[in-house]
């Protein structure tokens, strides 16, 4: 019998059970994936927003810009990388301008710190590369990047190694109330929780309506992405948006954390909550709209694109509700949810404790988890003593991100540990360079076979059947 | 400090070490990330190296063995596992490997010598989803010549560069079924004789002016749709098939790896994304040389021996001070010719120029010209992108030229 039941391993699931991982409880962590973070946690801007957009007085204003305050330190806490380069919203007419203004009002009664107009002149010192057109932004210091898959794994490795537990590959397809809690079931396992909190993403409707609740609805909104090549990493520094109008939010163009440039998204309603593929139209759509930011940004430095579902609620607000005792959704966690993720864990754990979890400190506590980044930040004199203990670190395996042999078994070995090649790479960036793999993936292979002791054949992308290889040759 | 560090223990990297130590360079270092001599060639087990260099058909290993014996008989030092990380412009090595840790070397000259990698699916933006099954064409022959796996049985291949032509018949011999080679252009980008070794002796169909505008699979490859293109290069709705498979091999283009050279503050082309190099291959930085596919993408490796051994050198005559540069042509092009290497000329001796032309064209005239004064004119029946051209300018052509212009012209 647990006392807290996760369901869902994003960047809310993720936060939430290291917020409670903060207290003397038995925690477990359900995901139905392979890996955790591969929602819509995998799959949005890495942005750290202000916190202007939101409507005064709503749970995503407040949340929002409390979760961005709290971001920092979490950062350092789990060494997970977090950069304060601040944001602008480019305005290209006169009715940007008035937006801007509304934007800049709301901004300073959602209590967002530094926001003011710049004008053209101002703009242009700042990002030398935007648009012509453009004339005046809003600016907000306190704008930041963040990765958020690195995030939701330092947050669950840290979690796990305070002593929560992760069960992966594990659906819930049935929840039972029982005398004392809740059963969930998935196809093949069981877990019993005194307290259950629903962070299902996509699906939270579908958990929720398992125990009765149908108070709201969860919608897909999918948003295509590009990604470029390093070489375009400092086409912008700051996260730049355009101003949002009735012909929608437009696409931004963002570093991010790794280096790399970051287009998108589109804002499409869809049906499909497993539909992740990308689209021509769309692809071609966040160029072009991109464009309209920074005219310069070349078509040839696609590194990789992708298609991410928002989960959208049908509140207008984040769903944040205690529809039975003893169970929580955290659902509707759409933009600005991985900014406020620290705050909304806090604010589940709070509504746990109005429904009764007793919340003792856990005295062993550690907040700290090692970064995965220590290695490739060290000095060349500390890599040298790394190599001399184990050589593996010497050995580079990616060549375009430059990730080594060792940094690829700590990810596989790290809670929580790297199962398939995708998870190797949200954790140590190896495939994830220009090439995408194709010098390095066979050797990652090799050492998840290793690793986990299994055959090369049943290593797989992503779990499930997305086995790599079909056999052996015929040798001979 | 040493005389001479060579990045890359490939075919270029091998021919480069060893003209230099002929040429009485003897304080060599080839750097080579692999376990082994030999770069790609190591997987290439297939036969067709060396017609050009040894009139003979080697294995892409044994080719690398004729190198590999000679620098070994030469005593040329070598660190194979070894990653170079960095590069500067006054020639410091940055490198890693398990015994030596990070560490670093001063040179006098430098060969760039890292090759090429395949261009990614991520650069096509091939609308879907991203399942598993989807393998550069090498990094498939990797897989099956390497490590002994099968990517996949039912395998559609997009793009008909030499490598994809050549895993086409190399699953096929490992009982995959090939059902289509799609080649985005109206012509191919391989060569003829593999077109016809690996495919139509085969009965692989090759269809040409035809790509993937789909790939269909959640967690596996399960389909991928092929359509046909217009004359822009757009699919056309109506052509749409969807074909069964759970594997997609791409073989849509190399890319010269000049991340390094880049370190280094060398210009590179925007054509050949390779360096800009001078008859000898020395870049824009004085005593940095450039060779073989890093430079820009050979189809023969015969060609890539050839460059090279001029790269090595001239690198030695640049440690031994005996390099004249006494003159600067620059080598220009009319687009249908591509691009040439070298695409300057510094000094005045007969030089090869190698070139590739952007279309398919037929019965032209390759030719060379010093404003309207015509130097050369050279019939050929065809040309085509896929394969490499080469001429011979002798120096007395050379005599008070300011630039030199490379044409395709009718005849």
């Amino acid at each position: 019998m647990y006392d807290v039941a996760i369901i869902g391993a994003g960047v809310i699931g993720g936060m939430t059970a290291r917020a409670l991982a903060r207290f003397a409880l038995k925690v477990c962590l359900l995901e139905k994936e392979n890996d955790v973070a591969t929602g819509a946690t995998k799959a949005n801007s890495a942005i750290v927003h202000a916190g202007f957009d939101a409507k005064e007085g709503s749970l995503k204003a407040v949340l929002n810009v409390k979760g961005s305050q709290m971001m920092p330190q979490v950062c350092r806490e789990l060494g997970v990388k977090y950069q304060n380069n601040g944001s602008l919203v480019l305005g290209f007419d006169e009715d940007d301008r008035h937006t801007l203004n509304d934007l800049l009002a709301r901004g300073r009664a959602n209590g967002v710190a530094g926001l003011r107009l710049l004008e053209a002149d101002e703009l242009r010192q700042k990002e030398p590369l935007v648009s012509e057109r453009a004339i005046c932004a809003l600016y907000a210091p306190t704008g930041a990047i963040v990765c958020p898959y690195e995030l939701t794994v330092a947050a669950i490795g840290n979690a796990m190694d305070n002593g929560v537990t992760l069960k992966r590959n594990f659906a819930v397809c049935d929840i039972r109330e029982t005398a004392d809690g809740y059963r969930i079931a998935s196809e093949t396992d069981v877990v019993e929780a005194r307290f259950v909190v629903n962070c299902a993403g996509v699906h939270a409707d579908r958990v929720a309506a398992v125990i009765g609740d149908s108070s709201f609805a969860i919608h897909p909104r999918r948003g295509e992405y590009l990604l470029l090549d390093k070489a375009c990493g400092k086409m912008a520094t700051h996260t730049i948006f355009q101003t949002p109008s009735a012909m929608g939010k437009g696409v931004l163009v963002s570093p991010t954390v790794d280096g790399n440039l970051l287009l998108g998204p589109t804002s499409v309603d869809a049906a499909d909550k497993t539909d992740r593929t990308t689209t021509p139209d769309g692809l071609a759509d966040v160029l072009n709209t991109a464009r309209k930011s920074v005219p310069t940004l070349p078509a040839d430095q696609t590194i990789t694109s992708f298609c991410g579902l928002r989960a959208v609620g049908s509140t207008g607000d984040f769903i944040l509700t205690t529809p039975k005792k003893g169970f929580v959704n955290a659902a509707g966690i759409e933009s600005p949810g991985l900014s406020a993720s620290p705050a909304i864990a806090e604010y589940v754990v709070a509504l746990l404790q109005e429904q009764g979890l007793a919340t003792p400190e856990n005295p062993d506590f550690h907040p700290i988890r090692p970064s995965m980044h220590a290695f490739r930040e060290a000095t060349i004199e500390e890599k040298n003593e790394w190599i001399r203990r184990d050589p593996a670190y010497g050995r580079i395996v990616c060549r375009c991100e430059g990730v080594t042999e060792g940094e690829i078994r700590e990810a596989i070995r790290r809670h929580p540990r790297a199962a398939d090649l995708d998870g190797v790479k949200r954790r140590t960036r190896a495939q994830m360079g220009r090439c995408q793999g194709g010098f390095c993936s066979p050797t990652v292979i090799e050492l998840l076979a290793e690793e986990w002791n299994i055959p090369y054949e049943q290593v797989t992308k992503c779990g499930g059947s997305s086995v790599l290889v079909v056999g052996e040759t015929k040798k001979g | 400090m040493r005389e001479l560090v060579i990045i890359g223990g490939g075919p270029a990297g091998m021919s480069a070490a060893i003209a230099a130590y002929e040429s009485g360079v003897t304080d060599i270092l080839i750097m080579e990330r692999d376990a082994r001599l030999g770069g790609i060639l190591q997987q290439c087990i297939h036969n067709g190296f060396g017609l050009h260099r040894f009139g003979e058909e080697l294995t892409g290993p044994e080719y690398a063995w004729r190198y590999e014996e000679r620098v070994q008989a030469l005593g040329i030092e070598v660190k194979c596992n070894t990653m170079v990380l960095d590069v500067t412009a006054d020639k410091v090595i940055t490198a890693t490997n398990a015994e030596e840790g990070v560490f670093q070397i001063r040179a006098k000259a430098v060969i760039l010598a890292m090759g090429c990698r395949e261009r990614a699916k991520g650069s096509l933006a091939i609308a879907g989803s991203r399942p598993a099954g989807i393998y550069s064409a090498g990094t498939a022959q990797k897989l099956v010549n390497m490590k002994g796996y099968l990517p996949g049985k039912n395998v559609v291949i997009l793009g008909s560069g030499d490598i994809g032509l050549i895993m086409a018949r190399r699953m096929t011999l490992e009982g995959a079924k090939v059902h289509a080679v799609c080649e985005l252009m109206p012509y191919s980008g391989g060569l003829a004789r593999n077109i016809q070794q690996c495919l139509n002796d085969f009965d692989i169909p090759l269809l040409l002016s035809h790509t993937v505008v789909e790939i269909h699979g959640k967690e596996r490859v399960e389909a991928v749709t092929i359509a046909k293109v217009d004359q822009n290069r757009r699919p056309i709705p109506e052509t749409k098939q969807t074909i069964p498979c759970d594997t997609l091999l791409l073989s849509v283009g190399l890319i010269p790896e000049n991340e390094l050279s880049q370190g280094a503050a060398v210009d590179i082309s925007a054509i050949t994304k390779g360096p800009v190099v001078d008859q000898d291959r020395q870049t824009s930085v004085e005593g940095v040389f450039a060779c073989g596919n890093v430079l820009h993408v050979h189809d023969l490796v015969d060609f890539v021996s050839e460059e090279a051994a001029i790269a090595g050198q001239a690198a030695a005559q640049y440690i031994q001070n005996t390099r004249q540069n006494a003159i600067c042509i620059p080598l220009y092009t009319d687009g249908k010719v591509r691009y040439t290497v070298p695409q300057i000329i510094t000094e005045q001796k007969d030089t090869s120029v190698y070139f590739r032309v952007s279309d398919v064209y037929k019965n032209v005239c390759v030719t060379v010209k010093d404003g309207d004064h015509v130097l050369l004119k050279k019939k050929r029946p065809k040309v085509a992108p896929g394969e490499m051209e080469s001429i011979r300018l002798k120096a007395e052509w050379l005599d008070g030229v300011e630039a030199l212009t490379l044409s395709l012209e009718e005849c």
